[in-house]
């Protein structure tokens, strides 16, 4: 207890300093008390969610490309608008890594507004008065539906890494049986960022009849070398931490939060731009005039990132992170036909957008244009912007005019073409 | 990639060309303009490569299928006859190489329409012939040091490339400087004096 105690304290303290530099962060926390609260609504959230689920029993496993078959499992999900009466009217949103099915909604546990509600609302691009717009906690994630934190039915005990390796495909098989349950043969759109555009791009290639319009965004049709690198760090940060306790950290009433948080520095770096961090922090310090010859965090982009990653332990299960990075690592469209990305959407009929960021390194252009290109000569319709911006990776889920337009031109032409909306 | 800033009356010539319902690509298509009138008034299944991202962005926020490319270097993804025509308006003499790139419209549609400035117009050859500097007119703007068009032809030019790359012309239209239409039975001669620029239908 004594050093989670003082975790805490450290805790406090950096978001103290946090709150002092970024007002536009909504910082709230303020006592000691508010950690340990947030880690039993994560465990509650994980278990027992506040959003609806599907639970899919024994007459329907999930086979799983690591060649076993997952069953029972369930998916929480969140949706918004209402489905028409031909069920035509579908959108799908895919989260990304650390994101989760709280879409348009308040969450459940930071209290922070849904993180796509500059896209997704009433009069938005993705519009919830026009469209059912539907979006559920991948499968392996920490939100409500069977991810690592969940209980295991046939120990009592959470799965931890007895759960099965899930891959993109897996977790687009699952969602594919989501949509099943509410009867869909066809989704108007499936749109995501990130590895949320890895399961646009795997939903387009796998269930092609049942996509009419994918919108993929930062991502790109695998993960490259840098990208698997950027998490194995994270991976091994979360499992060097003695707190993980080989996985069982739930069991032991642990908390890995000092390789959980620096996993999230590593990986929050990942999503900025050199050009961004210097506008934003430059080599200013932290509350202090001069450099303190120690360790503290003199560099208020020391403190920001110390911030950052604790603030992401609160919300999200260390177990959890190994799975969702792990899928992404694995994912690479090409080599499941040959080496041949273009054979991944032969004689699709799907109207594709595909969407990069200037300064995005993660997922930079280059990875957009090769799935383009491989549209291109599959014959696909694909449309394929790219916007200007120097807010790096992360640019997907902020407020960038430009992919608004081009997305809601897209989605409002293909509304047209389902005829959804009128010519 | 499109650079001439003349309002575009080779469009209603070029949608006049193709034929209700068909696959058309637009290689250089701007802000989607030529597109979104095919697609209005001949109901054809378009796609689009600009070069330009804001004219990319402008084209997808108006609905249509477009991606950014070049067109000396990016054709080579399309697959053979992917469609029934391929159109390069006002862009031909902004590529690198002209021969190359008329070579793979043909190879990616069936037909091809290109429609380009004419260099051998009456006002540009006088312009050159009587102040001794390169023309810069009302519709080809650009001095020498800044022009995109680098590779200026006229129409007998073009008509002998066609040639050399195998490509049947299945007609062709050149307009005069008020967009008209000059008579169609004028030798190429006529037309390369008084056709400020021309639309040619080309077939493998």
């Amino acid at each position: 207890m004594t050093a989670s105690t003082k975790v805490t304290i450290d805790f406090v303290s950096t978001a103290t300093i946090a709150t002092g530099i970024l007002l536009n962060f909504r910082v709230k926390m303020t006592k000691a008390s508010r950690a340990s609260a947030t880690t039993d609504q994560k465990i509650q959230e994980a278990t027992n969610p506040h959003s609806p689920v599907v639970d899919f029993g024994a007459d329907k496993p999930l086979p799983l490309d690591s060649g076993v078959s997952l069953s029972p499992f369930r998916l929480a999900y969140q949706s918004y608008g209402e489905l028409n009466a031909d069920k035509s009217n579908a959108i799908l949103i895919c989260h990304a890594l650390t994101g989760d099915q709280h879409v348009a909604n308040v969450h459940p546990v930071t209290g922070k507004p849904g993180w796509w509600e500059t896209l997704v609302g009433p009069g938005k691009p993705v519009d919830t008065d026009r469209y059912f717009v539907l979006c559920s906690n991948v499968l392996g994630g920490c939100l409500g539906s069977t991810g690592p934190a969940s209980i295991n039915p046939e120990t009592g005990k959470p799965y931890a890494l007895d759960l099965p390796v899930i891959t993109i495909a897996d977790m687009v098989r699952a969602q594919a049986m989501l949509i099943d349950h509410f009867g869909i043969k066809q989704l108007f759109a499936v749109i995501g960022g990130s590895m949320g555009g890895m399961q646009v791009l795997e939903w387009a290639s796998s269930h092609s009849d049942r996509v009419f319009a994918a919108v993929a965004i930062a991502t790109g049709a695998r993960h490259s070398s840098q990208n698997i690198a950027f998490h194995e760090v994270g991976r091994q940060a979360v499992m060097a931490d003695p707190e993980w306790k080989e996985g069982r950290y739930l069991e032991a009433g642990t908390v890995p939060r000092k390789g959980l948080s620096v996993a999230r520095m590593a990986a929050h770096i990942t999503y900025l731009s050199e050009v961004a961090l210097h506008r934003k922090f430059g080599r200013n310090l932290q509350d202090r005039q001069n450099v303190t010859f120690g360790f503290d965090a003199d560099f208020q982009i020391e403190s920001y990132l110390r911030y950052q990653g604790m603030s992401f332990v609160d919300r999200f299960d260390p177990n959890a992170y190994l799975y969702m990075t792990r899928a992404m690592d694995y994912f690479d469209l090409a080599a499941e036909h040959e080496g041949r990305l273009a054979d991944a959407f032969a004689g699709s009929k799907t109207r594709f957008c595909i969407v990069s960021f200037t300064s995005d390194w993660l997922f930079p252009t280059s990875e957009s244009r090769t799935v383009a290109h491989a549209l291109n000569a599959a014959g696909a319709s694909v449309s394929f912007v790219e916007i200007e911006s120097d807010r790096g990776h992360d640019a997907f889920l902020l407020d960038e005019p430009e992919m608004f337009s081009a997305i809601n031109g897209f989605i409002r032409s293909a509304a047209r073409a389902k005829g959804l909306l009128a010519q | 990639m499109s650079v001439n800033t003349n309002a575009r009356v080779d469009f209603e010539v070029i949608a006049s060309l193709v034929k209700p319902g068909s696959r058309v690509l637009d290689v250089g298509c701007g802000d989607g303009e030529l597109l979104e009138l095919l697609q209005s008034a001949k109901n054809v299944d378009g796609r689009g490569v600009e070069l330009s991202q804001k004219g990319v962005n402008e084209s997808v926020a108006r609905g249509l299928s477009v991606i950014q490319g070049d067109a000396d270097s990016d054709l080579k993804y399309y697959p053979d006859s992917g469609f029934d025509y391929v159109i390069l308006s006002q862009t031909l003499q902004a590529t690198r190489n002209p021969k190359n790139v008329l070579t793979e419209l043909l190879r990616i549609g069936e037909r091809a329409i290109v429609s380009f400035p004419n260099f051998g117009h009456w006002r540009v050859r006088t312009s050159l012939a009587l102040n001794g500097r390169m023309p810069v007119t009302k519709d080809l703007p650009y001095s020498w040091y800044d022009t995109p068009n680098i590779h200026f032809c006229t129409i007998s030019d073009f008509v002998d490339m066609t040639r050399e790359v195998g490509a049947e012309v299945e007609s062709a239209v050149a307009l005069n400087a008020l967009g008209q239409r000059l008579g169609f039975n004028m030798p190429w001669g006529f037309w390369n004096l008084f056709g400020q620029q021309a639309v040619f239908l080309l077939k493998r």
